[in-house]
């Protein structure tokens, strides 16, 4: 309640100290809501009130609050003028300049009701204007911002200083910590206010005394000099050294430091690091140059202060940390340096746009802003009236994240394609095309004969979009090729990516300028082959090495141009749908993946909403084609309703037949070819996928997603298991395996995994899969067609290596095999159809475990951290997983012996 | 039969002590070794190098993607007490201490001096009866003498003495260049004994696969050898204990060495391969061994081929085919 509050009292005070009469009445306990003690509240001179809620009441009469203070007057003797306003939905702002902005509105003759504050509402015209340089920040609050990388550790270092400055000084210390929409190379933005009163600026920095750029590489990102005052500091970590680092800087951050009349210091942090054996770790270095050169505590006294931080913060994780973060204090101020201004701006370096300048319009000017940071800017003209967002925009927004990135030995590659498969950014690609199109291709485009028999005279290339990349080498370790002079060298490799760039770049283009392989000439049957169908899930905002997207693009590439998916929040709603860019994209026709999210605990029906809703108007299409059936000409009503559809080759003839229909209604003139034009669509096969994780699928949808699968609803369910909570940081699920330590099971889980997988099976009418991709990808290929191939519900339940696992993510797929090896994660899959062929419906596609549960948990922290916290237990734990493993195994390898007649286990 | 011997000060039943091995990682295999006659124990080795990978890895493993994301900005529970240290071998050290009567001997390969140091003052604080420092290393760098190295060896042994009351031993690899000069710097910087020798993981090379395998290789009795020469050279030269270890799998093997010179005879892949009861096997075999040819205990047959007691010292310097390949000729011809 009353999150505003603070900074409306503080622009009151500073209003009222120019002489304005306004004040603030703070609103605490909302229900019961006390009419009488806020009437007794407001002193009897107020004439005009503005009530803000933070919420929409769409269709209402007026928000919550407003209502409230409407009935607290009415009746009684007093009689305010009150309108109601809203303010910082979405998260937006809720600045001193937007408060002036309302009190301003209270003064008019008549004040405007309903209005908003903090958007800029250009539809509907409700919102105030506001002076965004008006600011009422003085000198006396020190105030900070730090540019960061996630995984730098600058948010770390900033709580510290916080911690630091607060516990130690007289003054009141603030934090404010933005994240990004991405998971990989993710952005931080640290807003950190320190002063001699307590602070009640609850909204982020706009100008601050000293900026930290803590990752150079943010430099051709955006101005690192835009938001510092004029005479502050920036300090930017760079490997460049003092004489060379200016050069490296674009013109406008040239610029915007010498009008500013700036300092410029700078630091290798990097370099500091690695002297000192933290290769990577840069958050000490920079906490020291933040306190060395901001004077917000004397020196000695800060490097003093830092030292006993150290010394508690890594106690625990032993004495070489300590001693080398203690040296990292040391070493650093030596390589601090003050680089001098020059009076003029000489850069040639550029600030690149947020997206390709290639894009298209709608990308230019509504996604570009909110990639640069700037969306709260746009108004809400620029954004679609429907709320749906265009697809494949993604592809758009070159990030530049990888210091390495793969290279293709085409001399070596055996075409297997397996690291296309994996590559969880579909950043690689592969492509088989006439020899005629390598005309105009770049020099350094590599392309090699095909080695598929089926592709006999067309050439094969694999390509990597360089700038796309997050470096998570999962490629390199799934690539069966080794080089016959150098071992460690396989047939893709690891390379520094800035070399690589322009050329790269350039390649990519040529690469995507060549023609997709006609879906009906590509034999989905191997992965070799059926990876060429093109990705319609690329460049994600998901962490680098993701188990879970590579599931998801397969689904791409094999269904994508038919396919609706309705997405359970989590992972795969952050990086799918989140915005900036939309990483689900589209072929060249237009056709492409339909995605919503939903909620937890109601996906699974929200899914079987579109099959529903596809169902009933094909039905009607169908209807209406029966009854122009003698209209229309060529039997074409009868060829679509009659049509095989259960094949690419039967789907493309379907929509050439829609296609046909569609011309033909447009001549007819009648209520039902209208209606059917509309409709039409809806006569070629669609899929439909409930994708979610397991917090979604074996937890809070459960009870949804069981009574969808038991509709017999055609409806395919892709559920990606990393057994734990991930988007919300790691809690433990009914997925989570015994032994495993996660946040509600932080001594490990001691109970066994739900199988899912089991109970879907028992109503012997569901498809059910679990598959590895790491451990079989070829299983995994085949269980994604049976299930779409299922004229029913299916489930797979796909193993996702991840973060939460606590493992270096380029081993995910070995760790993947080795769960499949060890038993601990069975491959099968049952299939209802058997039945009828007399055979068992259930197949154990497994071998027997060749190795034990124990050497699969030996590869994963969550695993091992037991063994460091409960080394009594764990054993114990692990053994009883083992033997959970033993059992399960054994169950399965019964069920699927049975007699073939069994119906179901 | 009188099997006793004096090793590191410490007065054993018999001269057969399993070595340092994975197998004295459980507490059970612990009371089996003792069951089955073992004299002492040396435990597995505490590796300061393994416990810094152990804690760098877990920590880069647990707070990888940390701070990235708003809704998760760390992906596993803080854990207040964290076993990454020297911990569970120091607590299964002091449990298996409760737990057995006969001496236990800590190892120790130490990476740091701080490490060493420390480290060996825990154990000794766990209760070992006795440390053995376990200086294995395989020296890569082509700018480091045998002198610096071996000058770094007695710098650690003296810190390490400085630090602790209980016995030290050494377990020294065979790659030296003068054994016995270094042999006798470490007596006089206060080694208790020495364990000769140290076996090194061998790498393999897989065809196949094109990979780089780590391999253990268990000894077979052909591997005494090495032993055998260098305790029958040292026996008469230093004053310390002196234990053999490497191809010790039948009794007569430990006849062999401890005739040799050596104090006690270090038993692994024989337990690996034929079971820790196989212990039993090889001191009945001693006794049937000493019995028939009427030996009364192993005092009296202790040294007595060392190089200075037996007929053909030069024996033992000879390195290269006089009678070696004489003896090879005679057979084949």
């Amino acid at each position: 309640m009353g999150s505003g509050g603070e900074a409306a009292c503080e622009t009151a005070d500073f209003l009222n100290a120019q002489d304005e009469r306004v004040g603030v009445l703070q609103v605490r306990l909302y229900r019961p809501f006390d009419e009488r003690r806020f009437r007794a509240a407001l002193p009897a001179s107020v004439k005009a009130l503005a009530v803000l809620d933070r919420t929409k009441e769409p269709g209402g009469p007026g928000e919550p609050l407003y209502l409230d203070c409407l009935q607290a007057f009415y009746g009684t003797e007093r009689s305010p003028k009150i309108v109601g306003g809203r303010y910082g939905l979405s998260s937006k702002e809720f600045t001193p300049t937007m408060i002036k902005a309302v009190f301003d509105n209270l003064a008019t003759a008549e004040p405007r009701n309903h209005f908003t504050i903090g958007i800029h509402d250009d539809v509907s015209g409700t919102s105030l204007d506001y002076d965004p340089a008006w600011s009422i920040e003085g000198d006396d609050v020190f105030r900070a911002l730090f540019y960061g990388l996630g995984s730098d550790g600058t948010v770390g270092a900033n709580k510290e200083t916080i911690k630091i400055i607060g516990e130690n000084t007289e003054h009141f210390a603030q934090g404010y910590f933005v994240y990004d929409s991405k998971k990989a190379g993710a952005i931080t933005i640290s807003h950190l206010r320190f002063g001699p009163r307590p602070i009640r600026s609850s909204y982020l920095i706009t100008e601050a005394q000293f900026v930290g750029c803590h990752q150079s590489l943010f430099l051709e990102r955006f101005d690192v000099s835009e938001r510092l005052a004029p005479g502050g500091i920036l300090l930017l970590n760079s490997p460049h050294g003092a004489d060379r680092v200016w050069e490296t800087l674009p013109e406008p951050t040239q610029r915007g430091l010498i009008t500013k009349r700036a300092r410029f210091f700078l630091i290798d942090a990097a370099k500091v690091a690695r002297e000192c054996g933290l290769a990577g770790r840069i958050n000490t270095a920079m906490q020291v140059c933040f306190f060395a050169i901001s004077g917000v505590l004397p020196h000695d006294e800060a490097l003093a202060t830092i030292r006993d931080s150290i010394r508690k913060t890594y106690a625990k994780k032993g004495e070489e940390v300590v001693a080398m973060n203690l040296a990292v204090v040391d070493r650093t101020l030596a390589h601090l340096h003050e680089v001098p201004l020059p009076s003029e701006s000489t850069g040639r370096a550029k600030i690149r746009p947020p997206v390709s300048e290639e894009a298209p319009v709608f990308v230019r000017r509504v996604i570009a802003p909110m990639v640069a940071g700037r969306g709260d800017t746009l108004p809400v003209s620029a954004l679609p009236c429907d709320g749906t967002f265009p697809t494949g925009t993604a592809r758009w927004e070159k990030r530049n994240l990888a210091n390495e990135v793969p290279v293709w030995d085409a001399d070596i590659c055996i075409q297997c394609a397996k690291c296309v498969m994996v590559c969880p950014h579909a950043v690689i690609r592969n492509k088989v095309y006439e020899p005629e199109r390598l005309v105009g291709a770049p020099l350094t485009f590599k392309s090699r004969d095909a080695r598929l028999p089926e592709w006999k005279e067309l050439k094969f290339t694999l390509q990597v979009a360089v700038e796309d990349c997050t470096s998570c080498g999962l490629c390199v370790e799934v690539c069966p090729v080794r080089n016959k002079s150098e071992a460690r060298l396989r047939a893709i490799n690891m390379e520094p990516q800035p070399p690589l760039r322009e050329v790269e770049r350039a390649n990519w283009n040529f690469f995507l300028s060549l023609p997709e392989l006609d879906r009906t000439r590509v034999p989905t049957d191997h992965i070799r082959s059926q990876q060429v169908q093109q990705p319609l899930f690329e460049f994600s905002g998901a962490c680098a090495g993701c188990g879970e997207t590579p599931y998801l693009k397969l689904l791409s590439q094999l269904f994508g141009d038919r396919m609706l998916v309705a997405n359970a929040t989590g992972c795969s709603s952050i990086y799918g749908g989140n915005l900036p860019t939309t990483p689900w994209a589209h072929d060249s026709q237009g056709r492409g993946p339909a995605w919503s999210n939903s909620l937890f605990e109601d996906n699974a029906e929200f899914g079987l909403g579109f099959r529903v809703s596809l169902d009933k108007q094909r039905e009607f299409a169908s209807e209406l084609l029966h009854g122009l059936a003698d209209e229309l000409g060529d039997g074409i009503a009868d060829a679509i309703l009659a049509a095989d559809q259960s094949d690419e080759a039967g789907i493309q003839e379907q929509r050439e037949r829609v296609a046909d229909l569609k011309a033909q209604l447009s001549t007819l003139n009648c209520d039902a070819a209208r209606r059917l034009e509309a409709i039409a669509d809806a006569l070629v096969r669609k899929s439909v996928w409930i994708v979610g994780g397991d917090g979604w699928g074996y937890d809070i949808g459960y009870g949804g997603l069981d009574h969808v699968l038991a509709s017999g609803a055609n409806v395919k369910v892709l559920l990606l298991d990393t057994e734990v909570y991930s988007n919300t940081g790691g809690q433990c699920s009914k997925a989570t395996p015994r032994g495993a330590v996660a946040k509600f099971a932080s001594a490990g889980k001691r109970a066994p995994k739900k199988d899912l997988g089991l109970i879907a099976m028992s109503y012997g009418t569901i498809y059910v899969a679990s598959v590895a991709m790491g451990a079989k990808d070829e299983h995994t290929l085949r269980a994604f067609l049976e299930a779409e191939n299922y004229d029913g519900p299916a489930l797979i339940i796909a193993y996702s290596h991840c973060i939460a696992h606590g493992i270096e993510m380029k081993y995910g797929m070995r760790n993947q095999k080795v769960a499949v090896d060890s038993g601990q994660w069975l491959l099968y899959r049952y299939d209802p159809r058997r039945v009828a062929q007399g055979e068992n419906p259930l197949q154990l596609d497994s071998s027997t475990p060749r190795t034990k549960v124990r050497d699969y948990f030996e590869l994963e922290g969550r695993f091992k951290m037991l063994r460091r916290t409960h080394p009594d237990e764990a054993a114990d734990v692990f053994q009883q997983a083992q033997h959970d493993a033993d059992v399960r195994r054994a169950f399965f390898a019964q069920l699927a012996a049975a007699a073939p007649s069994a119906k179901h286990p | 039969m009188n099997l006793s011997t004096t090793y590191l000060g410490l007065k054993l039943r018999t001269p057969l002590v399993p070595s340092a091995s994975p197998l004295s990682k459980k507490l059970d295999n612990l009371k089996l070794m003792e069951d089955a006659g073992a004299a002492a124990i040396v435990f597995h080795s505490l590796f300061e190098e393994q416990i810094r990978a152990d804690r760098f890895e877990l920590e880069n493993e647990l707070t990888q993607g940390t701070h990235s994301y708003a809704e998760s900005l760390t992906y596993f529970p803080a854990q207040e007490d964290f076993a990454v240290g020297p911990e569970t071998y120091l607590d299964h050290l002091s449990r298996a201490k409760s737990s057995l009567d006969i001496p236990i001997i800590a190892s120790l390969n130490g990476e740091t001096v701080g490490g060493w140091t420390r480290f060996a003052r825990q154990i000794e604080q766990a209760g070992a009866d006795a440390l053995e420092l376990n200086f294995y290393s395989v020296p890569t760098d082509a700018d480091r003498s045998a002198e610096d190295i071996e000058r770094g060896y007695l710098t650690i042994l003296d810190m390490v003495k400085a630090q602790v009351k209980i016995p030290v031993a050494i377990k020294l690899s065979p790659f030296f260049t003068s054994l016995t000069h270094f042999a006798r710097q470490l007596e006089r910087h206060g080694a208790d004994g020495l364990v000769l020798f140290n076996r090194f993981f061998q790498p393999n090379i897989d065809l196949e696969s094109g990979e780089i395998i780590p391999h253990a290789q268990l000894s077979t009795s052909g591997a005494l050898r090495l032993p055998l020469r260098w305790i029958a050279i040292l026996y008469h030269k230093l004053g310390i204990s002196l234990a053999a270890t490497s191809g010790i799998h039948r009794g007569t093997d430990a006849l062999k060495l401890l005739m040799a010179g050596a104090d006690v005879t270090m038993l692994c892949s024989a337990l690996l391969q034929h079971g820790i009861s196989h212990l039993r096997v090889v001191e009945h075999e001693m006794i049937d061994w000493m019995a028939q040819h009427e030996y009364e205990s192993v005092e009296q047959l202790k040294g007595r081929l060392s190089q200075q007691n037996c007929p053909d010292p030069a024996a033992f310097e000879r390195a290269q085919y006089v009678l070696a390949v004489g003896s090879f000729h005679t057979r084949i011809l």
